[in-house]
């Protein structure tokens, strides 16, 4: 079943799911008010390489592999007219990353992308959103057996954006899917970066960063549907929040369905609080139909800095200053560093230092 | 020469019910080339002097002074204590996520210093030093502390003693939890240290066996959070066999 093209759902903002996004502020995307631009704005950052291919195919040439509840991305899917296919040869070593430009407009724009890891491929992708957009954008990701995948979603927008995403990975038997996904501009991001298995075996690491402050919503509702024997995933978001209007919400949702024996899971949340004020919002949430498990966590923490690590420095003769901001850029460094591009963690840290040295933090 | 003078120390935390005292009156003398044992049953108050010291916000000087070579110590922020040249080895180092070994090394000893080690002898020095305390140079890219197992913290903290070279250094249970090769390692770490610079150390322990290679000059007893009583290596070896019982009756 894909989209529900007559009656959609209009979110009233008391549902589950949207409960804590700021309706008002999503451009209308939600409700059909906004006159959506299907376009393509993701293009290649250099030549292509050998190993894998690129085009826009007709949108009804590409059938959504995966269903969906969330009205947005019906939207999307009966809007677009084209849709990016990024296929990975079966086989293909590719040590470069491939890169992904998102050359936005100012309109509603709504787009779809499909990214295909042929069996035993092993590539990294990352897609890098830069300046003022408004987009409700749906990512699919497929990986055949044993394909390794890194999926990198940089979210550097500048601060009037909206930004509305499903990060949607399908993974086969044996597969490795790793995803980092870092949210740092916009002025709202929903972003839902959710999992499927298709084949036992399989393995999903998702990693992601958020860091919001004054005037900024940033939304991760990670779901990992444990629908096959003996897969794994882990889940790894930090965030941090500096004055009174930063929001940020995070939902970790893990299910274990009954077939799903063998099942390894944990999931972690943490939140540092740089201001009084800021709001995080963390909710983890494990259900499970099968004891037949390996292993099922989860954790979330959301609290101010620690006291003990910044005497630990300062004892080492490290002014108070710096070892707070040795503490904070850690706490950012740790997700940033699985990024494994140095000049991309450069970029990314100097654009977190300014808005520290901004909020005096 | 440098001398840290402990006098008249009391200290509490803060508790629900108010403040409660746990040193009751410390009073000490370090001097450089000097090693003091510091042994006391669990609990009264051995670690509560090292953090006092190193200036720990978690608790409050309540009397009494602390001074390095005639400075007040106590009117220090933490930082200041370790540039002015105290060193702690805690019991239990913290972890910093994120933070790798090398740039708290770099950072820390560029603070101590006062200038930024010139990065090609830098290099040099933090190998040779891990290479002497047998740990392996990938620890240089880990995160301080972060998944180290005991040992191997306690060795990271030997290793900031040998490459910040502080006047007097405090050993807070550095040798709990190292397995015989390890007790030498660290040991010989420490026993370079003073050899190179006549460092004081305040090497508070439960066992006699650092102090095999660790020589001490003064074994002070500790209990219910002062110093209760002085002597010389051989009492060490009392303590070891009789325990505390006449002191904590007492
Ligand atoms: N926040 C607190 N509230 C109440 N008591 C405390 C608090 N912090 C420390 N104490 C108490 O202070 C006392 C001294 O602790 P300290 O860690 O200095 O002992 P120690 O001599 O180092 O013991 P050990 O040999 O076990 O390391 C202990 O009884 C401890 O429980
Ligand atoms: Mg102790």
């Amino acid at each position: 079943m894909s989209a529900l093209t007559t009656n959609y759902l209009v979110p009233t903002g008391r549902e589950e799911a949207w409960r804590f996004t700021p309706l008002k502020k999503i451009a209308g995307f939600h409700d059909g008010t906004a006159s959506f631009i299907p376009k393509i704005s993701l293009s290649l950052k250099d030549q292509a390489q050998g190993g894998y291919t690129i085009a826009a195919v007709p949108a009804s040439e590409v059938i959504p592999q995966s269903t969906t509840d969330d009205v947005v991305v019906q939207r999307i899917r009966d809007a677009v007219k084209e849709v990016t296919v990024l296929t990975i040869n079966k086989d293909a070593e590719i040590k470069e990353a491939i890169t992904l430009l998102r050359k936005a407009g100012s309109g509603a724009e709504v787009s779809r992308t499909v990214i295909r890891a042929g069996a035993h491929s092993h590539a990294t992708v990352i897609v890098e959103n830069s300046g003022n957009a408004k987009i409700a954008e749906e990512i699919e990701i497929s990986l055949e057996p044993g394909a390794t995948l890194t999926f990198v979603s940089l979210q550097e927008w500048d601060n009037e954006t909206v930004h509305l995403a499903r990060h949607h990975a399908i993974v086969g038997k044996d597969a490795t899917f790793k995803s980092v996904v870092i949210s740092i501009g916009g002025s709202v991001v929903r972003l839902l970066p959710t999992v499927e298995y298709a084949g036992t075996g399989a393995s999903a690491e998702l990693s992601g960063l958020y860091f919001a402050t004054d005037g900024q919503h940033l939304e991760h509702r990670i779901h990992v549907d444990h629908n096959v024997t003996h897969a794994k995933s882990r889940v790894n978001y930090k965030g941090a929040l500096a004055g009174d209007s930063a929001r940020t919400v995070w939902i970790g949702d893990v299910f274990i369905r009954a077939a799903a024996e063998g099942t390894d899971t944990y999931e972690l949340n943490r939140n540092l609080l740089l201001t009084d004020g800021a709001r995080a919002d963390s909710v983890p949430n494990l259900e499970i139909e099968t004891g037949e498990i390996v292993g099922a966590g989860h954790a979330s923490t959301t609290g101010r800095f620690d006291d003990e690590q910044l005497f630990y420095l300062m004892s080492r003769g490290i002014p108070a200053d710096e070892a707070r901001r040795l503490v904070i850029r850690g706490f950012f460094a740790e997700i940033v560093s699985l990024i494994k591009d140095e000049t991309i963690e450069e970029r990314l840290m100097a654009r977190i230092d300014g808005e520290l040295t901004k909020v005096g933090a | 020469m440098s001398t840290l003078i402990i006098k008249g120390l009391h200290v509490g935390v803060e508790t629900e019910s108010g403040t409660k005292e746990i040193l009751k009156g410390v009073d000490l003398t370090v001097n450089s080339g000097e090693t003091h044992a510091i042994m006391g049953p669990n609990g009264s108050g051995k670690s509560t002097l090292a953090y006092a010291i190193a200036g720990h916000p978690k608790y409050t000087i309540t009397g009494g002074s602390v001074t390095l070579d005639g400075a007040d110590v106590l009117e220090m922020s933490v930082d200041e204590r370790a540039k002015a040249g105290l060193f702690l080895a805690m019991q239990y180092p913290v972890e910093v996520p994120g933070v790798s070994v090398a740039n708290f090394l770099r950072t820390a000893a560029t603070a101590i210093r006062g200038e930024a080690p010139k990065v090609r002898t830098w290099i040099g020095e933090v190998k040779e030093a891990m290479s002497g305390l047998h740990m392996d140079p990938a620890f240089a890219e880990r995160s301080v502390n972060e998944g180290f197992s005991g040992g191997e913290k306690k060795r990271h903290e030997i290793l900031q003693l040998e490459l910040l070279k502080p006047k007097i250094a405090i050993l807070d249970e550095t040798d709990s939890g190292l397995d015989v090769d390890a007790l030498r390692i660290v040991s010989e770490g420490v026993n370079r240290v003073k050899s190179q610079s006549d460092l004081g150390v305040l090497l508070i322990t439960h066992y006699t066996r650092i102090l095999r290679y660790i020589k001490p000059d003064f074994v002070h007893v500790f209990a219910n959070g002062k110093i209760v009583e002085e002597g010389g290596p051989d009492l060490a070896e009392k303590l070891e066999e009789k325990g505390y019982a006449e002191y904590v009756t007492a």
